[in-house]
């Protein structure tokens, strides 16, 4: 069977740097990673293949140096990468990453016909969490998103779990399916000495603009319909009253609950009601 | 603005909000943006409708008009009895394709996140995801959709120029309840859709139903929150004291999560729930920006850490340096006091 695994390379602080010109990314100097949601796709695309033989396939799109992502993606034991870079590429919102990512998903699948396409549940710099829904969209392919568990994988349906928030939903889809998927959905491997031979001397391919017949209308800061008009720093939630506890302790709790109930801010009566749950 | 809709020379007018209503529930944050809606259809002057999808969903129109809808668009059939993305995508974007709102809003539930992208993508227009604040642009009337990114690191406003509807989902209890007038009446539209099963791919086999104290973290009042600070699993116990007093929920950090103190649904923060009680009680939590985004809308924030340079206590109402072995079951030991014999004061 034929996985894709959509990983993208994200930058591993929490530093940020925009430019204030264009109101995008610089990744420039950025130390990277591979969106840590994306390497549980691929955890579980290589598990797999493993089970039922085939092929896993990443395709990213970023920039040259994303090819390290795709390197490293390379060593627990993917087939083939492809990367997607092209100046024409950048700026992209969510509705034309999918698109871009869809076009070289459809032409893997013209010649390996795809089972099933992971991808993370959000990627953790623009965390928008819609590149997945786009790409199983436009591609026609059912999604499922938020997938914890993947139970059974036949010829023609994957059976999930998917979290929602008051539970588990079990989830039977028709291949090929596209999946996002949570952390808890397994535990990642370690890179195996074989597989970091074999990537060492890995080239991953590079697709550009050129590679296939993409419509340049839907691509860009032009292709995007959305587009970031401003940024800036979270607002800060302005302090209250500090009080030093190292050497009373217990004084300063019955202050604290004292001025609590001064201002109701804990009414007595429903709690007294409430408080065993 | 110039605006290419998706289909040429359209007008596409009014504020939309998707009602989410699955296993016989509303989602409560319908209801904080019929509240939101309000205000932004008030800014450019347009209409607000509520729009319900799913099965037997009568008893729920009268709650859209309650909550301040002026009309209600209604898909009532049996397909869409529980969530699956494929039926609601194309329920939703046929009814929008139909109606043309200007605007679409929906929570940003796992629901919300699910749909909206699917439907975007149908109407080939922009979207902007988890968003926190909402306003309108007094001279060109567009949405200003302000979300955090980076993890909650920056804040970025987006716009959708190009192409209608606007679409946004919005972080549950970040905008407030509006004020529920029962009675008020509107425009009822009950929309005849043909949905066939046999075009869509999924089938649900079975829904495992998760811990309710943990699966409604987000509409908890009182939160006991634990970070790293509780240094091992048997201290847990001092945090569980002092919930069981208050009838609070335990939550805490992913710091607490990853320790195996917690399980994931009890993530407050970026990557986990955003919470909005009354009382938020963060104990040994540092208050890193990934957990800040998560809690610092709660009305009132108590803090106890032994760190008087720790981030959590810059945003807190009180914040107390100290020793959380010794202050925490003092706190405990004065509510217990306080709540039992009922005095306030
Ligand atoms: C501050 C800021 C705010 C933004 N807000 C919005 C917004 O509200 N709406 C919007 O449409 N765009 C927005 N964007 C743009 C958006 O971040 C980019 O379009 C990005 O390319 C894809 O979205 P994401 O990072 O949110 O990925 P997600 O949609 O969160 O990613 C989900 C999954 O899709 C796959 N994936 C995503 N990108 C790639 C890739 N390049 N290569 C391979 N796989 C990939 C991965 O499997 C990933 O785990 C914003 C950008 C910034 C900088
Ligand atoms: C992409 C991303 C997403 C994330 N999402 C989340 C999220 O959703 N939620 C989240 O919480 N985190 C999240 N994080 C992690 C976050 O950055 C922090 O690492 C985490 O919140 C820290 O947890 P903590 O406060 O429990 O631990 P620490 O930062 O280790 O803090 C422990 C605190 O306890 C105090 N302390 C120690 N002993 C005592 C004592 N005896 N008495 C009183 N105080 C004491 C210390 O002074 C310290 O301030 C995310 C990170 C990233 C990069």
């Amino acid at each position: 069977m034929n996985f894709v695994v959509c990983l993208k390379q994200v930058p591993d602080t929490s530093e940020v740097r925009i430019d204030p010109a264009t109101n995008t990314l610089m990744r420039e100097g950025v130390p990277s990673i591979i969106n840590p949601y994306d390497a549980h796709g691929l955890e579980e695309a290589i598990r797999l293949k493993e089970k039922v033989g085939g092929k896993v396939t990443i395709v990213s799109m970023g920039p040259p140096q994303a090819k390290d992502a795709l390197k490293k993606a390379m060593t627990y034991g993917a087939d083939r990468a492809i990367l997607l870079s092209d100046r024409a590429f950048g700026g992209s919102d969510s509705l034309a990453t999918a698109y871009i990512l869809s076009m070289a998903l459809q032409k893997i699948h013209e010649t390996e016909p795809i089972d099933v396409v992971f991808a993370g549940k959000e990627a953790i710099d623009g965390d928008t969490a819609q590149t997945g829904p786009g790409i199983a969209q436009r591609l026609g392919f059912p999604q499922l998103t938020y997938v914890i568990k993947v139970r059974e994988l036949t010829e023609t349906t994957i059976t999930v779990e998917r979290k929602t928030e008051s539970g588990r939903q079990v989830v039977q889809a028709q291949l090929p399916a596209l999946l996002t998927v949570e952390k808890e959905l397994n535990d990642l491997r370690y890179a195996t000495l074989p597989n970091m031979m074999k990537a060492a001397t890995y080239e991953p391919e590079v697709w550009d603009v050129n590679s296939l017949p993409f419509d340049t209308k839907q691509m860009g800061l032009k292709g995007s319909p959305t587009s970031v008009s401003r940024i800036f720093a979270p607002p800060g939630r302005s302090g209250g009253e500090i009080m030093d506890a190292m050497k009373d302790p217990s004084g300063v709790a019955a202050t604290v609950v004292q001025k609590i109930f001064q201002q109701n801010i804990i009414m007595v009566s429903p709690l007294a009601k409430g408080g065993k749950r | 603005a110039q605006v290419t809709p998706v289909a040429g020379g359209d007008v596409w007018s009014g504020v939309w909000v998707i009602i989410e209503y699955t296993n016989g529930k509303v989602a409560p944050v319908s209801w904080e943006l019929l509240g939101e809606g309000r205000k932004l259809a008030d800014a450019i002057g347009c209409g607000l409708s509520g729009v319900i999808t799913g099965y037997q969903v009568e008893n729920v129109i009268p709650e859209a008009f309650a909550y301040g809808a002026e009309k209600v668009y209604v898909i009532d059939h049996p397909i869409l009895k529980d969530y699956r993305s494929e039926p609601y995508a194309e329920a939703i974007t046929g009814l929008v394709k139909k109606y043309q709102p200007e605007i679409i809003l929906m929570g940003a539930t796992s629901m919300g996140r699910d749909v909206f992208p699917a439907i975007a993508t149908k109407l080939q227009t922009g979207l902007t995801a988890d968003c926190t604040v909402l306003g309108i642009d007094p001279e060109t009337k567009l949405l200003q959709q302000t979300r955090p990114a980076f993890g909650g690191n920056i804040m970025a406003t987006i716009l959708c120029r190009t192409s209608r509807p606007q679409m946004a989902t919005v972080r549950p209890r970040v905008m407030a309840m509006p004020e529920r007038v029962d009675g008020r009446a509107g425009e009822l539209i009950q929309e005849e859709f043909t949905l066939e099963e046999e075009n869509f791919r999924t089938k649900i086999l079975e829904f495992i139903s998760s811990d309710a104290r943990s699966a409604f973290l987000d509409k908890a009042e009182i939160i006991v929150a634990v970070g790293l600070g509780i240094a091992a699993k048997r201290n847990m116990v001092i945090a569980e004291e002092l919930a069981e007093v208050l009838g609070g929920t335990i939550a805490g950090t992913r710091g607490a999560v990853e320790a195996g103190w917690l399980t994931h649904d009890q993530q407050v923060g970026q990557s986990g729930v955003t919470v909005r009680p009354k009382v938020y009680i963060a104990i040994g939590i540092s208050g890193a920006i990934q957990h800040l985004v998560g809690m610092e809308t709660s009305d009132f924030i108590i803090a106890i850490n032994n760190d008087p340079e720790a981030a959590i206590l810059k945003v807190a109402n009180y914040g107390i340096v100290g020793d959380l072995f010794q202050v925490v079951p003092a706190l405990t030991a004065e509510f217990k006091k306080r709540l039992q014999h009922g005095v306030a004061n």
